[in-house]
């Protein structure tokens, strides 16, 4: 219970918030946009935060999803399950293959690496026009039914949203407190030692590259869903870019460091829009003054100072006690 | 900016010290939103739209709002991305509860929030270019600049003219140009063409050489470039540079003073199909746009500089709304719909518009004029 | 025949300035082991001050001097109060700084120059040299003759001056350089300044061909990065060698197999290098510490 406390608060807050305020255009509009970016974010933090292997590419799968919705639904015209679980299989078999010459790069070449990929599948929606409707892209995907139950407002779509993120979160701390967790910090650390122990670093690294690959496959398919619509740019190198802005601000090797990155980053040009022409300009500085000042991320920085204090506090109960 | 901020807050200001005098009671404002990619790829295009629209209103309200209905003008910036038009525009409707929507500079913006307006039943008129977006008709969208299937058809018609039967095409990778590409592909068989070269080059490129080596290479008698921004000019010295001396036709997405100034001398000899405006002073005194034409032209250079075809675009969709409203007498969304659809003879600066239930455009293919660039100028041909 | 010599040439002149602009990173990259993200964002500053100033009456030779001067500043101020504050970031942090360092300067830019698409004059006459039937602009060749001067200059400063072998030992390692008297606060400064100011030298040397917008330094920044990752981060002699690559490919690519295409053959030619030469063409492999 103690373990997952926060995610129970974190959970409450997220299902409560439409229900009190079920027409509020940031929680019904800004909110799918906050709750998708969550989802990518904490998956990506996996492979970057836990791994500790960089992806500039992550928008790539993401994409990969969203388009294999929108393809097998309306081009061929199967049920959207039928189109996701396709949409699976290509960014399972995608990431398995490459996952393992990828991640015997490292640092600035992994980056590149991975940028390469997610910028080759940009370049494919934009030129394949048959398939992909090119740089206008695909309109009019079904509604998605769950269990016979349509998902047609927006709604619905948060809560589905939600759960869906919810069940990122989840996953990624049980993953951090797990076996698995221990292994990957242990490669993150230091592969060379990792081997040393026994640990299988290529197994480990593709594992979860292809794990954090198929999370962003199905919020892709989601996403296209609700959307209705997918277009390239929704999914360029700009957009991974921004993603791994998420993971660091919001504090590295941290799930709920993920997830306010996340909610910082898709929730400040909302309200930055009232600056018009200043709004890059804030924004930019806003991203530079956190990192400056709190180089281990928001939500980490936060958390060590309440720990600290929390520790102070109990240093001096400890002095009081025995004075 | 900061000027035309003040000059809102002035206009708010004084518009509520004139509520506070006077005891009569104000009418319902209409609300018109919009989003415009005002920076970002697109912004030659969304800047003077805003810019447009913002003096309009500006003079509309002064002198009283439109029978009494002063303009709440809403505005949002996409940058050119439909994730963001989409929220834009699900934000205008449920957030600012506008009665119209004008905006959607490049079509793909456009194109990704049709099905949320025809949802919301809101009167939309879009000022980008792609054929899809009026054709099929939808309930409540329509659109004021010509298209590019338009466009496509004036140059065949300019080349079969002049005998050219074999063309190389070559095209950038945003969507006004790929579009384009696909109307130029559909179209030159129905003129007795044949594209013996189709290029494309990334619209950030710094050369096209490559692309114009191989065109060099083929029997082509002439260049046909769909695009816009700076690699059109690109392709105009790169052209020039190669020896190249085949006629070049471009489409309507260059027809702002910038790409003369970027060309060069490179510009000269090239035809492009455009809107009137930018030859406003070369039609005759007889053509229905000519007053309407210079008297744009003057407003918006006295205020921002060179004047260019896409601002006109924006004049046109607020005019039409403006008049659907008079016509209409309420403020009501569905009614305004049905008076924008009956626009008949209206003349705005892309041409005169005559909507219906099956043409949610209303411009003709003599809307667009055929123009060459001559010792670094405009010159009207037909 | 007559083709494949233009490609060539094509990517030649493509080449060398994604060779200029990747030769802007190996000196912060060696100073900090930090990708800096700004990198483009130099090379647009340097451009568009150019132009403005020109615009403004002064002459151009002293234009392009102020211009690099003004990025050198820029360069100098980024390292002063967005760099040196940060003193616990790791270089992961570092990066993300300099992503918020690029999208700042680029608002800036916005704000000073507005959006419009802005030319130089070519520096010399503007006729095309030909060589056979394939031709280049004397500007190309200005290009091409700065990134062989430029290489060579950043080449000695790293191998032969007192200050360019200390940038390097600070990035080797940070205590040890501090330990042997470096001052390691004053390198990262000298650094960034220097890498600002090669950016405006590739921004004002490239403007006349390609045209600037406040927007324009991602792309080039984006294909800077790729062509010094291709030759091995941090040489010079790497830099350049894969920014022709790059070049050369591409244009090669567009030429025989699909000019839409022309982006994804260039990028997986680069992985196809990387999977077999982890470390870029002239890279060395890196050694990791347990």
């Amino acid at each position: 219970m103690k373990r997952l406390l926060g995610f129970y608060i974190f959970s409450f807050i997220t299902l409560v918030l439409p229900i009190l305020f079920p027409d509020n255009y940031y929680v019904t509009v800004v909110g799918l946009t906050v709750l998708i970016n969550i989802s990518l974010a904490v998956s990506l933090n996996l492979l970057m935060g836990y791994a500790g292997q960089i992806s500039l590419g992550h928008a790539a799968f993401f994409g990969l999803g969203a388009y294999s919705s929108a393809i097998f639904t309306i081009k061929y015209g199967f049920s959207p399950w039928t189109a996701i679980t396709f949409g699976l299989l290509i960014v399972f078999l995608l990431s398995y293959i490459l996952s393992r010459p990828i991640l015997k790069l490292k640092g600035h070449y992994l980056a590149m690496a991975t940028l390469g990929l997610g910028i080759i599948v940009h370049i494919f929606f934009v030129q394949a026009d048959e398939i992909t409707g090119g740089p206008d892209g695909i309109s009019g995907l079904p509604t998605l039914s769950i269990f016979g139950f349509p998902i047609d407002t927006d709604l619905k779509w948060y809560f589905v949203f939600a759960l869906f993120m919810l069940i990122t979160v989840l996953l990624s701390l049980n993953i951090a407190d797990s076996r698995a967790g221990r292994a990957l910090s242990a490669v993150h650390g230091s592969e060379i030692a990792a081997q040393m122990m026994g640990i299988d670093t290529a197994k480990v690294k593709s594992r979860i590259f292809v794990f954090s690959a198929l999370i962003a496959c199905i919020a892709g398919s989601l996403f296209a869903h609700q959307q209705n619509f997918v277009s390239p740019e929704s999914f360029s190198f700009f957009f991974s870019i921004e993603l791994v802005t998420m993971v660091v601000l919001g504090g590295l090797g941290s799930t709920f460091g993920a997830v306010v990155g996340a909610f910082i980053l898709s929730i400040l040009p909302e309200l930055l829009i009232v600056f018009e022409d200043f709004e890059v300009l804030i924004f930019g500085a806003i991203l530079m003054v956190i990192m400056i000042f709190l180089p281990e991320g928001l939500f980490v920085a936060i958390k060590n100072k309440i720990a600290y204090l929390a520790f102070k506090r109990y240093q001096k109960e400890v002095a009081n006690a025995t004075s | 900016m900061r000027f035309n901020k003040f000059l809102v807050l002035f206009s708010i200001i004084s518009f509520m010290m004139f509520l506070g005098s006077s005891s009569s009671f104000a009418k319902k404002p209409l609300k018109i939103g919009s989003f415009l990619a005002v920076t970002g790829p697109a912004s030659f295009l969304g800047d003077p739209e805003l810019k447009t629209l913002q003096m309009y209103i500006e003079e509309i309200n002064a002198k009283g709002g439109v029978d009494g209905h002063k303009i709440e003008f809403v505005h949002y910036d996409t940058k050119g991305k439909a994730k963001e038009a989409k929220n834009f525009v699900n934000r205008l409707i449920k957030k600012d509860r506008v009665d119209v929507i004008i905006g959607g500079t490049t079509s793909g913006n456009t194109l990704a929030v049709i099905d949320i307006v025809q949802r919301a039943k809101v009167p939309f008129i879009s000022l980008a270019g792609s054929i899809k977006i009026v054709e099929p008709v939808k309930k409540w969208v329509f659109k004021t600049p010509h298209t590019d299937k338009m466009a496509a058809q004036k140059i065949f018609e300019d080349m079969k003219k002049r005998g050219i039967t074999k063309i190389a095409l070559i095209t950038g990778n945003g969507g006004f140009d790929k579009s384009g590409r696909a109307q130029c592909l559909a179209l030159a068989p129905k003129y007795g063409i044949k594209i013996v070269a189709d290029e494309q080059y990334n619209n950030s490129d710094t050369d096209m050489t490559t692309q114009l080596t191989k065109i060099r290479a083929t029997d082509a008698q002439a260049i046909l470039n769909f695009g816009f921004g700076k690699a059109p000019a690109i392709v105009a010295k790169n052209a020039k540079q190669l020896g190249i001396k085949l006629p070049i036709y471009e489409s309507h997405g260059v027809a702002s003073k910038k790409f003369i100034e970027l060309a060069g001398d490179a510009a000269n000899g090239i035809r492009l199909p455009a809107a009137a405006l930018i030859v406003a002073d070369q039609l005759p005194d007889t053509d229905p746009q000519k007053s309407v034409l210079l008297s744009y032209k003057k407003k918006f250079e006295a205020k921002y500089g060179p004047v260019s075809t896409f601002g006109g675009h924006a004049y046109d969709a607020l005019f039409i709304v403006v008049n659907a409203v008079k016509r209409a007498g309420v403020i009501d969304r569905a009614k305004i719909r049905d008076e924008i659809e009956k626009t008949k003879g209206f003349v705005g600066t892309g041409g005169v518009f005559n909507m219906s239930p099956t043409d949610h455009l209303g411009l003709g293919l003599d809307a667009f004029k055929m123009i060459e660039i001559q010792n670094g100028k405009w010159k009207l041909l037909y | 025949m007559d083709q494949l010599l233009q490609f060539f040439i094509s990517g030649l002149t493509v080449g060398s300035i994604y060779a200029l602009v990747a030769l802007g990173f190996s000196i912060i990259y060696n100073a900090s082991d930090v990708v800096n993200f700004a990198q483009g964002e130099f090379v647009m500053i340097g451009a568009m001050s150019a132009i403005f100033m020109l615009k403004a009456g002064i002459p151009y030779p002293l234009a392009i001097f102020l211009a690099i001067l003004t990025s050198a500043t820029v360069g100098l101020c980024l390292e002063k109060f967005a760099i040196e504050p940060a003193k616990r970031a790791t270089v992961v942090t570092t990066i993300i700084i300099t992503i918020g360092a690029s999208i700042f300067l680029r608002g800036a830019a916005l704000l000073i120059w507005g959006k419009d698409i802005y030319g130089l004059p070519p520096f010399t006459d503007n006729t095309p040299i030909h060589i056979g039937r394939a031709t280049m602009l004397p500007q190309n060749l200005w290009v091409m003759l700065g990134t062989a001067f430029l290489v060579i200059v950043v080449k000695y400063f790293f191998d032969k001056t007192r200050v360019g072998k200390a940038i390097l030992a600070c990035s080797y390692n940070k205590k040890a350089a501090y330990l042997v008297g470096i001052n390691v606060k004053t390198m990262l400064l000298i650094a960034y300044g220097l890498s600002a100011a090669l950016g405006a030298v590739a921004g004002v040397l490239i403007a006349p061909i390609t045209f600037m917008t406040y927007g324009a330094g991602v792309m080039l920044g984006l294909k800077g990065f790729c062509a010094a990752i291709l030759g091995g981060m941090g040489n010079s002699m790497g830099a350049v060698l894969g920014g022709v690559i790059l070049g050369i490919v591409e244009t090669v690519g567009a030429g025989f197999i699909s000019s839409g295409y022309k982006d994804a053959i260039a990028f997986f030619v680069i992985l196809l290098v990387l999977f077999f030469k982890p470390s870029g063409i002239l890279g060395k492999g890196e050694v990791e510490r347990v």
